[in-house]
C-alpha cells in the first residue's frame, strides 16, 4: 500500500479557547484529489489554517502527520518548506515587494539555493500565460490593488511556482466569474500528477469539473461527520446539507 | 510566532563611530558671548556686513525663546556647546593634502571613492570647515561655481550678501538666530541659466570633536531652465556630551529651473539635530526634497517650501527611522502662495526598540494659489510594543479652488502578513524584513543608490535574529 502523504488524528484545536476542530481525522495519499464540504462555520478554513501552522491557534490534542512525521510543532514556514501549501481564501496585500520578487525569495527559502534568474523568468512568465495574467503583474506589488479574481489567479501561480506535494485551496473558486473558474480549475488539473495530493474546499462546484476527486468529505461542528464519493457533491447540490447530515 | 515579541535590539553604528583624536587648531570657548562671535568672524576675516549681521543675530538669539512645540530641548545647554572649532588644515583640493587622521575618516565613509565614480564635484567639511573642495572641469567652463560658504564671502559678496539668510532670516526661530550668530562652513553652488549638472554634488559634513558645534550653511542657486542634485552626508562618532547641529539650508530655485536636494542624515545619538532648510521656487520650477533621518538623538527638521510662482512644484520624500534613545521629529512645510502650484507630501517613519518618531508637516494654501494641488501620504510603523509613533499633519486652505489628498496610517507590522509570508517558505525575520523594506520601498527607490544600498542593509541587519 502507498504511504500516506499527510495523516491527521484526532485533531483538536481551538482559538482564543473557543474549540472550532473538536477530533478531525483525515488520511491523504499521492495522487488523490480530496474535496471538503461543511456549512458555513463548521471549521473548514480553520482546518486549512491549523494544517498551515497558522500560530492563532492552537493544537489541543491529536497530531498532524506529513510523510511519516509529526509536524504538529513545526512553524508555517518550515511545513511550506516540507512541502504545504495553501491557497488563501482573501490573501494578505503587501505593499512595497512585486510580485516577482516575492516569488523568487519563496524559492530561494525553499530551495536553498540561489535561484537562477533566466530560468526563473521563464517559469514564471510561462505559468503567468497558462492562468491568462497580463505579465504587468509580475512588476506590481504582492495582491495590492488585484480584484478579487486577480488574487485568487496570483494564489494559484504561486502554488504553479512552488509545486507542493500537498495543496490545500479555500474557497478559491469563490467571488470568481465563470471565465476565471475555468481557467483556475485548468490549471489546478495542469499542476495535478500522481505524486501530489489536493485538499479542495469549497461551496460551488464548478472547480471540480476537470478534476478527478477520490474522496469527498463533510465536516460540521468541528468533524468530519461523512466520507464519500463524488456522488456527495451532487447530493449536497441538489438537495442542501441536510441530506447527508440526517 | 506564538509570543508577541516586545524589543528590537539596536544595530552597530561602528563606521560611524571611529574618532579621531581632537587635534584643532583653533577653538573658541565654550558657550556664546559677542566676543566669541567676534572671534569667529576675525578667524574667518569677513566683511564688516557679515560680522554685523552675526552680533545682531546674536540679539535676536538672546531675545528668542526656546520653541514651545514637539521634543523637549532641555538637555541643551549653550554654555557647553564649543560653537567654532578650526580643524587642523586649510582647505584643499586634492585629498593627498589632507592630514592623514581626516581623510582616513572621509575614505571610510566612502567619499573619495564616490566622487571618482558617481560625483561631479565633492565638498567634505570636518567640525566647523571645510577642508576639501573639489569640482569637475567642464561644470567650471560652464560656469558653475560650487565653493564653501567662506570663499564664496570672499568671491562672490554680491550673491551672499543678496541672498544670505534672506529664506531663513535670524528672526525666524531661535536656532536660526543663533545659526546666524556662529555659522561655520557648508557650500555655495551657483548654476548659471540653463545649465543642466547630470552628475550630482555632494557636500559630506562630519563632526568629530566632542561637546561641539556644527552651524554649516548651505546657499544654492539654481538660474532660469538650469537643473541640479545635490546630496548632503551628515555623520559624527558617538560622545557622552552633547553635541548640536544647527545648520541652514537656503535654495532658490528660479524660473522654470529644477532642483532635487537629497540630505542622508545619521549623526550619532548624542547630536541634537535643529536644522533648518527652506527653498524658494518661482515659476514652473520644481523643488525635490529627499530626507533621510536615521540618527541624532533629536532631530526637528521640516525642509520648507516657498512655491512663490505659477506653475511651481515642491516633491517631499521622506523617511524617518527612530531607534532607542531617539526621538525624531520630522515632516515638512509647503506655503502655495501662486495659482496652479503643486505639491505631494509622500513620508513613512520606522520607531522601534523604544525610539519615537513624530511626522509633522504644514501645508498652506493661500487665497491667491488657486487651481493648486497637494497630497500628502504619511505612513508610520512600529516594530515592536516599546516604540512610538504620530502623524500631525495640518493643512490650511484658504481659498476652494484646490485638489487636496491627504492619508495617514500608524500601524504594527500585521501578524497576518506575517503568516501569509511565511506559507510560502520565508522565515519570520525574512518576513518582517521583507515587510519593512516594502514599507520603505517607495521611499528607497528615490534615495542616491549607494544610501540605498546602505538602508536596505540595515533593516537586514535590525531584523535578522533579533526578533526571538
Amino acid at each position: 500500500m502507498q504511504k500516506n502523504l499527510l495523516e491527521i488524528k484526532d485533531l483538536k484545536a481551538t482559538v482564543e479557547g473557543k474549540l472550532i476542530l473538536n477530533g478531525v481525522d483525515l488520511t491523504i495519499r499521492p495522487g488523490e484529489v480530496h474535496v471538503l464540504m461543511g456549512p458555513n462555520g463548521a471549521g473548514k478554513s480553520t482546518l486549512a489554517n491549523v494544517i498551515m501552522g497558522d500560530p492563532r491557534f492552537e493544537v489541543e490534542e491529536g497530531n498532524i502527520v506529513f510523510e511519516g512525521e509529526d509536524i504538529s510543532k513545526e512553524k508555517p514556514d518550515a511545513r511550506a518548506r516540507k512541502g504545504i501549501f495553501l491557497s488563501f481564501q482573501a490573501p494578505e496585500e503587501i505593499p512595497g515587494v512585486t510580485l516577482e520578487n516575492f516569488l523568487r525569495a519563496s524559492r530561494a527559502a525553499c530551495s536553498g539555493k540561489p535561484v537562477k534568474i533566466f530560468a526563473f523568468k521563464d517559469e514564471l512568465s510561462e505559468n503567468m500565460k497558462a492562468l491568462g495574467m497580463d505579465e504587468a503583474y509580475a512588476k506590481r506589488y504582492l495582491n495590492v490593488g488585484f480584484s478579487g479574481g486577480e488574487k485568487k489567479k496570483s494564489e494559484i501561480l504561486q502554488l504553479a511556482m512552488m509545486n507542493p506535494k500537498l495543496a490545500i485551496l479555500d474557497e478559491t473558486d469563490s467571488g470568481l466569474d465563470v471565465d476565471a473558474v475555468k481557467l483556475i480549475s485548468e490549471n489546478i488539473a495542469r499542476f495535478r500528477n500522481e505524486n501530489n495530493a489536493i485538499l479542495i474546499i469549497t461551496h460551488i462546484t464548478k472547480i471540480l469539473q476537470n478534476l478527478p476527486i477520490d474522496y469527498v468529505h463533510v465536516l460540521a461542528d468541528g468533524k468530519i461527520v461523512k466520507t464519500g464519493d463524488a456522488s456527495i457533491v451532487d447530493t449536497i447540490v441538489q438537495e442542501g446539507f441536510s441530506s447527508v447530515l440526517g | 510566532m506564538e509570543k508577541q515579541k516586545t524589543m528590537i535590539e539596536d544595530i552597530s553604528r561602528e563606521l560611524y563611530d571611529i574618532k579621531n583624536a581632537d587635534v584643532a587648531r583653533y577653538k573658541t570657548q565654550k558657550g556664546l558671548t559677542p566676543d566669541i562671535v567676534c572671534e569667529i568672524s576675525k578667524q574667518k576675516n569677513e566683511p564688516d556686513w557679515m560680522l554685523a549681521h552675526r552680533l545682531k543675530s546674536l540679539e535676536h538669539y538672546n531675545k528668542i525663546k526656546m520653541p514651545a512645540w514637539g521634543p523637549s530641548l532641555d538637555e541643551l545647554d549653550m554654555s557647553q556647546i564649543v560653537t567654532y572649532v578650526r580643524p587642523n588644515t586649510d582647505m584643499k583640493n586634492s585629498w593627498n593634502d589632507i592630514p592623514e587622521d581626516i581623510k582616513e575618516t572621509f575614505d571610510r565613509l566612502g567619499i573619495p571613492k564616490a566622487e571618482k565614480e558617481s560625483l561631479a564635484g565633492v565638498g567634505a567639511q570636518y567640525d566647523s570647515e571645510v577642508v576639501y573642495h573639489n569640482v569637475k572641469q567642464d561644470l567650471l567652463n560652464q560656469g558653475v561655481i560650487y565653493t564653501d560658504m567662506e570663499s564664496a564671502v570672499q568671491e562672490h559678496e554680491d550673491i551672499v550678501r543678496e541672498l544670505f539668510m534672506k529664506l531663513v532670516p535670524p528672526t525666524d526661530h531661535k536656532f536660526a538666530a543663533l545659526h546666524g550668530a556662529v555659522w561655520s562652513g557648508g557650500s555655495f553652488v551657483y548654476v548659471p541659466e540653463g545649465v543642466h549638472v547630470s552628475i550630482p554634488l555632494q557636500s559630506y559634513f562630519r563632526l568629530n570633536a566632542p561637546g561641539a558645534g556644527q552651524f554649516e550653511h548651505t546657499l544654492i542657486v539654481v538660474e532660469k531652465n538650469a537643473s541640479l542634485h545635490f546630496i548632503e552626508g551628515c555623520s559624527a562618532p558617538k560622545y557622552n556630551q552633547l553635541n548640536l547641529h544647527a545648520g541652514c539650508v537656503e535654495l532658490y530655485v528660479r524660473e522654470n529651473a529644477k532642483l532635487r536636494y537629497s540630505t542622508i542624515e545619521n549623526w550619532s545619538k548624542n547630536m541634537m539635530n535643529l536644522n533648518t532648510k527652506r527653498a524658494s521656487v518661482e515659476k514652473n520650477g520644481t523643488i525635490e526634497w529627499i530626507s533621510g533621518t536615521f540618527g541624532s538623538h533629536i532631530t526637528m527638521l521640516y525642509p520648507s517650501s516657498m512655491l512663490k510662482g505659477e506653475g511651481a512644484k515642491s516633491e517631499f520624500t521622506g523617511i524617518t527611522f527612530a531607534s532607542s534613545g531617539q526621538h525624531l521629529d520630522t515632516g515638512t512645510k509647503v506655503f502655495h502662495m501662486a495659482p496652479n502650484t503643486s505639491s505631494t507630501i509622500n513620508s513613512r517613519s520606522i520607531s522601534k526598540d523604544g525610539g519615537k518618531s513624530i511626522y509633522r508637516s504644514s501645508v498652506t494654501i493661500t487665497p491667491k494659489a488657486t487651481g493648486s494641488k497637494s497630497s500628502v501620504i504619511c505612513e508610520s510603523l512600529m516594530l515592536d510594543n516599546e516604540s512610538r509613533a504620530d502623524t500631525i499633519p495640518v493643512m490650511d486652505i484658504q481659498n476652494d479652488q484646490v485638489d487636496i489628498g491627504h492619508e495617514a496610517k500608524i500601524g504594527r507590522i500585521s501578524d497576518e502578513a506575517v503568516f501569509y509570508l511565511m506559507t510560502r517558505g520565508l522565515s519570520e525575520e525574512e518576513a518582517k524584513a521583507m515587510i519593512v523594506r516594502g514599507f520603505v520601498e517607495p521611499i528607497a527607490k528615490e534615495l542616491p543608490l549607494e544610501y540605498a544600498v546602505e538602508m536596505n542593509r540595515l533593516i537586514t541587519l535590525e531584523l535578522e535574529g533579533t526578533i526571538g
